[in-house]
């Protein structure tokens, strides 16, 4: 029998026990609570906006769906991220920010190859994991091995790039020989434009015109007339947006007579531009990384864009979202699948799981290879065909933009030459 | 490769892109060149018009340039009262010269954040009958893209030369430009004028602004593109001058239209900007400039 004192005695203990652990409790609580903050630059005002906007839109669907099913490592996710106004030079200070005074515990990158370029001696010097969104060979300068670049270029992001357009040029009856090359003044175009040129010389093809232009350039019609006058059987063009749309207008303004015409314009595949271009698409070939057609369906595509869709209304941006979103969604889903699966933010854990792992995400399948680029190039050269004029619901569904390359992913056969 | 029919196309394409220069640039050779008002906001004014014109395309499909034209009393009355609250917090004061420059900074600011707040970031454009169609002289293909804001550029700088010249009101803001003292022992209020003048040319800019969405895409920070530009305008065709500041216009069209064809569109900008050096080292007051 227990005597009363020994009771006390016992009950006293057991309290202290019991509030030490309830203590070391509410500190595992807080712990637990404490959310996983992921830091980045985005261009949220400035040229690049719209599809900045838009890549965060798609970020934070990651981030709520990670969040509602209890976080990671059953931590919420909490995103700090500054707007770099599209400019270059306010992504170091940014990214300082991020690290010394935020005290993030992990950073990716903003979108586009000039915005993510700044931010990468500062991420090298503090030996981080650096998902990245849309840089073209940004790695080729940094040699960075915890470097993971989303888009998929390819091991050779450059060449990668343009492989497609010249491998179906020389695959095409009559044979094209020569081709024109025209980008903007600026790291992306440039690199894209370097590419081409390399693929151009090694499928045989003979340059015949190769210039740059300014950003910001109001009438091009001087410019696809210059190459017009060139003859060029391919026309190769690495632009943006606002360029792209210009260059588009002013072949139709000029006639352009080339067998093929397209490459590398950025904003052909953004909802606007395609419903106000329509018809003036028609034929071109040039890159994108999804479309709705039968052989890109992977698990979970359909989800995430019904969601983006959703979220993107009266928000000003993208509608459909096919292009950059998918993309932001899933290197999201690449960082947070190595947090989970290494159980921890050891940042060089996670590198060594980034490049180990073939990863399951809303673009399909992603493995990188040793510089960080996708370990095998899914650049697809898609055409537009059967164009409505202003009808947005014709880029939903397949047959607007019909696959051409890589083979694997092919939807349909090429309409050469080009015809307007 | 040069051929008569590249160098003809060439110089025609430059002269209908030196028209829409034009457009662009009327509205500050009034507050620059006339008023002395460093209008760095402008070309965001000129953006401003362009959303007014693709929203009312998209929802009522009006024309663009119609639109810019209705809009512009809108713009007319926006501008009066920036040059008031310019006037009331500046200029008064003396203070006109670096303050009244980064209050212009700071309005191109909150104009783009408005138009960012408003319609979001997205590329916007507008739909018209003439947009991606041509027509043909001889050997020389016009677009009627570039053509149409040729014609109205060509409209509005006539109209305002001839409205300075030969109005009352429009000679008072040529006198205001040229002495305020003067023109206040004459009973005219300089202010007033000065508030008058700074309307129009904010009007310009809604008609500008059409013509911009005509020609391609915009998004919010579109007009921080065409800054350096316009202001190069007005400064080549000499402070004050109308007639100057078309000519420049054409003048830099022309010679980036050039340049493009036969050297190298990167080319463009140093030459275009090598002229205006050049002019200005012969030419200290620009081509048709006040001595």
């Amino acid at each position: 029998m227990i005597k009363r004192r020994s009771f006390v005695r016992a009950s006293l203990a057991a309290g202290v026990i019991s509030l030490a652990a309830s203590g070391s409790l509410l500190s595992f609580a807080a712990q637990a609570a404490q959310p996983i903050k992921i830091g980045f630059s985005m261009a949220l005002t400035g040229g690049l906006a719209g599809a900045g906007k838009a890549a965060l839109i798609a970020m934070e669907i990651w981030r709520d769906d990670i969040n509602k099913k209890g976080g990671l490592l059953g931590r919420p996710v909490e995103f700090v991220y500054y707007d770099d106004a599209t400019n270059p030079a306010t992504v170091p200070g940014i990214y300082s920010k991020l690290l010394d005074v935020d005290k993030v515990d992990l950073v990716v990158s903003s979108y586009g190859t000039n915005e993510i370029a700044p931010a990468m001696p500062i991420v090298m010097r503090k030996k981080l994991v650096f998902p990245s969104l849309f840089g073209l060979a940004v790695n080729d300068q940094f040699h960075y091995d915890r470097y993971f670049q989303i888009m998929p270029a390819g091991p050779e992001p450059k060449l990668d790039w343009s492989h497609g357009f010249f491998a179906l040029a020389k695959e095409q009856k009559p044979a094209p020989k020569t081709v024109a090359i025209a980008a903007a003044d600026t790291e992306y175009t440039l690199n894209a434009a370097a590419g081409a040129r390399k693929n151009a010389e090694q499928a045989g093809f003979k340059v015949v015109y190769d210039k740059s232009y300014p950003p910001n350039t109001t009438d091009f019609t001087p410019i696809v007339r210059a190459i017009q006058a060139s003859n060029a059987d391919l026309v190769y063009i690495a632009s943006y947006p606002p360029e792209s749309v210009g260059i588009v207008k002013a072949a139709h303004e000029v006639g352009l007579k080339a067998k093929m015409f397209g490459g590398g314009m950025v904003g052909l595949q953004f909802a606007a531009i395609q419903q106000n271009l329509g018809p003036l698409l028609e034929n071109i070939v040039n890159y994108h990384f999804w479309v709705p057609a039968p052989t890109l369906k992977f698990p979970g595509i359909d989800a995430f864009l019904k969601k983006y869709e959703e979220a993107a209304k009266g928000k000003g941006v993208d509608p459909l979202g096919q292009y950059l979103p998918p993309y932001a969604y899933a290197y999201m889903q690449v960082l947070g699948d190595s947090i989970e699966a290494t159980k921890g933010l050891d940042q060089a854990k996670l590198a060594e799981y980034m490049h180990k792992t073939t990863f399951d995400t809303v673009v399909g399948k992603v493995k990188f290879g040793k510089n960080g680029e996708w370990a095998q190039s899914r650049v697809l050269m898609v055409q537009y065909r059967n164009l409505k004029p202003n009808d947005l619901e014709q880029f939903r569904e397949p047959g607007a933009q019909v696959v051409l390359y890589p083979p694997q992913w092919k939807s349909g056969n090429i309409v050469y030459p080009y015809k307007q | 490769m040069l051929s008569l029919d590249l160098f003809a196309n060439a110089v025609a394409a430059g002269i209908l892109l030196g028209g829409f220069y034009a457009a662009v640039a009327i509205g500050l050779a009034v507050s620059f060149g006339q008023l002395d008002i460093v209008n760095i906001a402008h070309p965001a004014f000129i953006v401003a018009g362009s959303y007014i014109a693709w929203a009312l395309n998209r929802h009522l499909g009006l024309d663009p340039v119609l639109i810019g034209l209705l809009a512009s009393p809108l713009f007319f009355l926006a501008g009066a009262l920036v040059y008031r609250v310019y006037y009331a917090a500046f200029e008064r004061t003396g203070q006109e010269s670096l303050s009244g420059l980064a209050f212009f900074f700071g309005l191109m600011f909150v104009i783009e954040v408005v138009l960012i707040l408003a319609y979001g970031v997205d590329y916007r454009l507008v739909t018209a009958d003439y947009i991606g169609r041509s027509i043909r002289f001889a050997d020389i293909e016009l677009p009627l893209r570039l053509l149409v804001p040729f014609a109205v550029a060509l409209a509005l700088t006539g109209g305002i030369w001839l409205y300075l010249g030969r109005t009352f009101t429009g000679r008072a803001i040529l006198a205001v430009a040229q002495d305020r003292l003067a023109l206040q022992l004459m009973g005219a209020d300089p202010v007033r004028v000065k508030q008058l003048a700074f309307g129009l040319a904010i009007a310009t800019a809604a008609v500008a602004g059409a013509l911009l969405v005509v020609i391609g895409p915009v998004e919010p920070s579109l007009g921080r593109a065409y800054i350096g530009r316009a202001f190069a305008i007005v400064v080549l065709g000499g402070m004050g001058s109308i007639g100057g500041m078309f000519i420049a216009a054409l003048m830099l069209g022309v010679v980036e239209s050039l340049v493009a064809t036969f050297v190298g569109p990167s080319w463009s900008p140093a030459v275009s900007f090598g002229v205006l050096l050049l002019t200005l080292a012969i030419r200290p007051s620009g081509l048709y400039g006040r001595k």
